[in-house]
């Protein structure tokens, strides 16, 4: 794999030679494990490692609460104070689960903006991107469906909210919300918990699924890494002096960046468990009383945000109703909206115009990308905000800003923009920033003084 | 020979569309099923239409109900309740559309407009008001005596509806509105 000139796995004993003829399973594994990997790779990489954790967490504790968990209106939200009063151990495994949600979008969300910066999704890592984003909106999916099922307060009143965003589809949404809920007035009742809870449980494997090939794709293209300068790949010598095997060189370091993440990750839900919550959710769900504020959980505020900015006030949308004589009402152009915030952010490989991947070597672009960051915060920031001034205008601002982004700044400063020069490989690069390397430094790059 | 040639081609194009278009058609068999079971279940079709006891609610009451996994508003008006709705100017309202089932689709939003005819001649005119009580901005339930215009209030993003249920201030953008409701005898009223 990966195209990277490399040792593959050659059986030893007759055992795996045995094994190696009809299944080659284990020379899989090796390849995988020890695809060369640049050696400049710096902590924003470690972020892989959290997720696939986060995903095996997820789906263990997840199997768990199942097996004390009853999916009826009734009876859901007394079977989770039941796992929390009477299961033992259960309220650290739901705490891990509860928490562990939030830790898997801080997770994604750093992946993602690494991403961002370095140019990962640039060619020829395309797929790669695009079905991280496949992932993302599967995350977003398995959590909202999983925030349901503790039948609270929130859970009831948002999933009216979210699937009211389905009933706004012109023509078809009044039979796509019924079909969703399986009732034909927008109430959400026995039958949205039941197959919410089904998924809920199905779409983690195929997250699992498409992890692997996730993984599959940028072990074919390579990594990228901070200079977004290709690995060589004319001979195995010059490729052995820009990477390291993935085992055991970069598995050591993600480690131990999990372990300090996990410290402070079990601080939180040893200490402050119901932190990132809303204590709305521990009234059970009543459809005759709403809670005065309704919020989604943090990891969608900023497209909340987005959603909410477009009113019937803003020109644009005024416009868009006029153009189409009444089919994009406000309600559907902000539903169009929030798709879009996260279709443009998929589009990336085809709106970034520039040749050159790394953002560190982009000096307009860097300031820019720091910008769409602090959008990003405050678009999270504005979405938990009543739907009132000045906030509605903020958002609008926000909102605009991160459309201009991808739409307007990615496209045009591949053409405006004079990029910094790139060191000639990645082994340059790293001992500009570690100091003479390798004792082979026969033809070691001469090192810029720092 | 090229007629042979032709009449085989045509014979195998014949059974290669003949194989998709049923392949096609035995799919969708399969498949629409498994999509239809999620619309609602017939005992969920079932519960479309109750039956509520109204003998409890006294002049200046309301009950809430739940219809369809909905809350429904059954409020008995006092008789400054009906006036103070009848004097208001249809062209102050916010949404002059009745919003009512049984008064067709070019009705205005006169209070006239939006109750429920009485079990029997006795009563007030206009007494008995049944509404949907979901907040037409988001779906919050209102409050009952509330509000700048003693009717309801929805404490979400702070809607003011008046004493006919139409919407007077706030982001809510239509008259709350009143279901298919009539009176099966003295006491009892059917939804639906």
């Amino acid at each position: 794999m990966s195209g990277i000139p490399h040792d593959h796995y050659e059986p030893n004993s007759n055992a795996e030679k045995w094994l190696h003829k009809r299944l080659p399973v284990v020379g899989l594994l090796y390849d995988t494990i020890m695809i060369p990997t640049p050696k400049n790779l710096n902590w924003m990489w470690i972020w892989g490692i959290v997720l696939t954790f986060c995903l095996v967490m997820q789906i263990i504790t997840g199997i768990i609460l199942v097996m004390h968990y009853t999916p009826h209106v009734d009876m859901a939200f007394a079977s989770v104070e039941h796992i929390m009063r009477n299961v033992n151990g259960g309220h650290m495994i739901r705490y891990l689960h509860q928490n562990g949600a939030s830790l898997f979008f801080i997770a994604v969300y750093a992946h993602i903006f690494r991403g961002l910066y370095y140019g990962s999704y640039k060619a020829p890592r395309e797929v790669t991107w695009i079905i991280g984003m496949l992932i993302y909106l599967l995350m977003m999916g398995t959590a909202f469906m999983g925030y349901v099922l503790p039948w609270g307060q929130m859970s009831l009143h948002g999933t009216a909210v979210i699937t009211g965003l389905f009933g706004a589809i012109p023509f078809v949404g009044d039979a796509v919300q019924t079909w969703l809920l399986g009732t034909s007035n927008g109430s959400v009742g026995q039958p949205a918990l039941n197959r919410f809870f089904s998924l809920h449980y199905l779409l983690p494997f195929v997250i699992a699924g498409l992890v692997m090939v996730h993984i599959w794709a940028f072990h074919t293209t390579g990594n990228n890494n901070p200079t977004g300068v290709e690995v060589r790949r004319t001979s195995k010598e010059e490729a052995e002096r820009d990477t390291l095997p993935f085992w055991p060189y970069f598995v050591i370091k993600d480690l131990f960046a999990l372990a300090v993440i996990m410290a402070v990750f079990f601080a939180i839900v040893g200490f402050m468990p119901n932190y990132l919550g809303h204590p709305d959710n521990y009234i059970e769900g009543n459809p005759l009383v709403t809670p005065s504020h309704i919020v989604p959980e943090w990891y969608f505020l900023p497209f909340y945000a987005i959603l909410r900015a477009f009113t019937s006030d803003v020109w644009i949308v005024m416009f868009a109703e006029f153009i189409t004589a009444g089919i994009i009402d406000a309600k559907f152009f902000g539903v169009l909206a929030m798709f879009g915030a996260i279709a443009v952010m998929a589009l990336a490989p085809w709106l970034d115009t520039s040749s050159v991947r790394s953002g560190r070597y982009r000096p307009m672009f860097k300031w820019r990308y720091w910008l769409l960051v602090v959008d990003f915060i405050f678009l999270m920031w504005l979405g938990a905000m009543p739907a009132e001034e000045p906030f509605a205008t903020l958002s609008l601002i926000g909102s605009t800003y991160w459309f201009a982004y991808f739409l307007v700044i990615l496209p045009l400063l591949g053409v405006f923009e004079k990029p910094l020069p790139q060191p000639e490989t990645i082994e340059e690069d790293f001992n500009a920033h570690y100091g003479k390397a390798s004792a082979d430094g026969a033809v070691a790059a001469p090192t810029p003084a720092e | 020979m090229s007629n042979a040639t032709e009449n085989e081609t045509t014979r195998r194009d014949f059974l290669y569309y003949a194989t998709a278009g049923a392949g096609v058609v035995v799919t969708g068999a399969a498949v629409w099923p498994l999509v239809h079971q999620m619309n609602p279940s017939a005992d969920v079709r079932a519960l479309s239409s109750i039956r509520i006891d109204v003998s409890g609610v006294e002049p200046g009451t309301q009950l809430t109900v739940k219809w369809q996994g909905k809350p429904v508003f059954v409020r008995r008006r006092t008789e400054a309740e009906i006036e103070e709705a009848a004097a208001v100017d249809l062209s102050t309202l916010i949404d002059n559309d009745a919003r009512n089932e049984h008064a067709g689709p070019d009705a205005d939003a006169a209070a006239a407009n939006r109750f429920v005819p009485g079990p029997t001649e006795d009563g007030l005119e206009g007494e008995w008001l049944v509404m949907m009580g979901v907040c037409t901005n988001l779906g919050c339930v209102p409050l009952g005596d509330a509000g700048d215009f003693n009717g309801w209030f929805c404490p979400c993003h702070g809607s003011h509806y008046d004493t006919s249920g139409r919407i007077r201030r706030g982001p809510a953008p239509e008259n709350l509105p009143v279901p298919l409701a009539r009176f099966d005898d003295d006491v009892t009223l059917v939804l639906g």
